[in-house]
């Protein structure tokens, strides 16, 4: 609070120190955004019109749904993988195992999505490396090999790259609080998924909600790995978007698509503002 | 701490194995995608059913590095962009950044939300758009057109992570430097600044590897005259050529897996539990 004396002033400072930051938010993404809800709602004519809504869910309900499954699903498993890593990096008792995970989890953390999709691409197709380690060790028979490159294929690119991330935020997290309340439990004999359930993740929730949500709405607006693991029919509404772009020059449903994606972006950042802001400026 | 030691001095060979099995399971879950892009980096010749490429060698290293082939103007337009970028999001971001840890601020949720927005809504249209008004500019195809749609992205992460680096820094110290006689602007200076800085340099990382990674943006703005290496490895893998798509993806995980490793030596516990506060 070291700038804030006189309350009106520090607030005026406050936002002009946000200023510049907020003018290049807001002219090179709010403003073409706003252009994108006004092409989406009117027809060539200028009047008004939801056809292009019409449109967009009578040729792609079944994508919107699929999209809202696939992230859903990625945001449960990259939630799960984080909290077993870097619960495991917490409470793990034998070093050598920690420091080797420590060193293991985070080689995807910051691979792009665009490599991420071309590395899953090879990697999950039919003659792909996982098919074969399944063969060669005997788990599948070659005839029942499949190809993942489908939603599957989706998931899994989405959980590779991104669940490090979410790893490292939450580790980080973890490894500052208190080892007192931890050293205590276990002393008493808590067992250690009791301790990372009941005492670990309830400190560091806020932590936990800002990697998923960001995930959440990160992998909603991912075009390539869709692109090039699974760009048919059903498949992700990004691919659909470039598909009218590029194919009809349909601006419109193209539009009118996103921002029925903007609204399911907007219930993950609901959720973010009730569950983490709304929790600290109370405090 | 005795029930403690008891267990880890009594390993039985079961729980040993387990935890072995496990950590292979997932090294492979990691490495194996990995493995598999370097095999096809180095394959001259692979087909179906064979397991391996059935001749190794570099004539698609040739092919890719040769003086007119345009791997390596693509690799340096990708860097100079994404300095570039870090340049421009970290001159505002961490005054931001600095506002929305340390002062009081109206409307604090809804510019947080704001913030998020460049992450929270698909970019296609945001690009599309853009494109359309950059071109009336003369802006379109241009370092500096691409360069402001990847900022106005990369600032998300920018303040985020800013904020986060200024409000794990100890408040008393500053009011410290403060009853002492120094200005905000020295304080700040001398104070602020050097104890962020390791989070700030955390944030410019981050940027730099958003820029680097960014595709579609690159796409509808850049074109026709600036071609980034991810929209060179796509065109490649788009076009069935999985050994040019390969190698250009391993000269992009370079920088990705190098930042990596050093990443924790700037971005400390302290400043990662204040993401998001």
């Amino acid at each position: 609070m070291t700038a804030s004396e006189g309350t009106t002033r520090g607030r005026w400072i406050g936002l002009a120190l946000l200023a510049p930051a907020l003018v290049v938010v807001v002219v090179f993404f709010v403003a073409p955004l706003a252009m994108s809800a006004i092409v989406a709602f009117r027809r060539k004519d200028g009047t008004l019109t939801l056809e292009h809504f019409t449109k967009a869910f009578d040729l792609y309900t079944t994508d919107l749904l699929f999209t809202l499954v696939i992230v859903l699903l990625s945001t449960l498993l990259i939630g799960l993988v984080a909290i077993a890593i870097a619960g495991y990096l917490t409470l793990g008792e034998n070093p050598r195992t920690v420091s080797i995970l420590r060193w293991l989890y985070r080689w995807p953390l910051f691979i792009p999505f665009v490599v991420a999709g071309q590395v899953m691409r090879t990697f999950l197709a039919k003659n792909g490396m996982l098919n074969h380690v399944l063969i060669g060790s005997g788990l599948i028979e070659p005839l029942s090999a499949q190809s993942l490159l489908d939603w599957r294929g989706i998931v899994i690119a989405f959980v590779w790259k991104q669940a490090p991330f979410v790893t490292l935020l939450l580790a980080g997290a973890m490894a500052s609080l208190e080892s007192q309340h931890i050293e205590a439990a276990r002393n008493l004999g808590a067992r250690r998924l009791r301790v990372l359930i009941d005492i670990v993740l309830p400190q560091v929730r806020g932590t936990l909600l800002v990697g998923l949500v960001l995930s959440f709405v990160t992998m909603l607006s991912v075009l390539s790995v869709p692109l090039m693991i699974n760009p048919n029919s059903p498949t992700m509404v990004t691919v659909d978007v470039a598909y009218r772009i590029n194919t009809f020059a349909d601006y419109a449903v193209a539009n009118a698509l996103c921002l029925l994606s903007l609204v399911l972006a907007a219930g993950g950042a609901w959720f973010y503002l009730q569950h983490a802001v709304g929790k600290v400026e109370k405090a | 701490m005795s029930a403690r030691s008891l267990r880890a001095g009594l390993p039985s060979p079961l729980r040993t194995l387990l935890r072995a099995v496990v950590l292979a399971l997932f090294a492979f879950a990691i490495f194996g995608p990995l493995l598999n892009l370097l095999l096809w980096a180095f394959a001259e010749r692979w087909y179906f059913p064979n397991k391996l490429p059935l001749e190794f060698g570099l004539p698609f290293w040739y092919r890719v590095f040769q003086p007119r082939g345009n791997a390596l103007a693509s690799l340096g337009t990708s860097i100079w962009i994404a300095l570039l970028t870090v340049v421009l999001s970290l001159a505002v971001a961490i005054p931001a950044g600095y506002a929305l840890a340390r002062l009081k601020l109206p409307w604090r949720g809804a510019i947080l939300l704001l913030f998020l927005l460049p992450q929270a809504v698909p970019n296609l249209p945001v690009y599309v758009n853009i494109a359309q008004v950059f071109y009336q500019i003369g802006l379109n195809g241009t370092i500096f057109g691409v360069v402001l749609v990847h900022a106005s992205h990369g600032l998300v992460l920018a303040v985020w992570i800013a904020s986060a680096a200024f409000a794990s820094v100890d408040a008393s110290l500053e009011e410290a430097s403060r009853n002492l006689g120094a200005s905000p602007w020295t304080c700040f200076r001398t104070v602020t600044l050097p104890l962020a800085a390791p989070g700030l340099i955390a944030s410019a990382i981050f940027v730099f590897l958003e820029s680097l990674d960014e595709f579609t943006g690159t796409y509808f703005v850049g074109v026709p005259d600036v071609t980034t290496l991810p929209l060179l490895m796509f065109n490649a893998s788009m076009g069935g050529n999985y050994q040019i798509a390969s190698i250009t993806a391993l000269l992009l995980l370079i920088p990705s897996i190098g930042f990596m490793l050093v990443v924790e030596r700037f971005l400390k516990a302290d400043v990662l539990a204040m993401v998001g506060r």
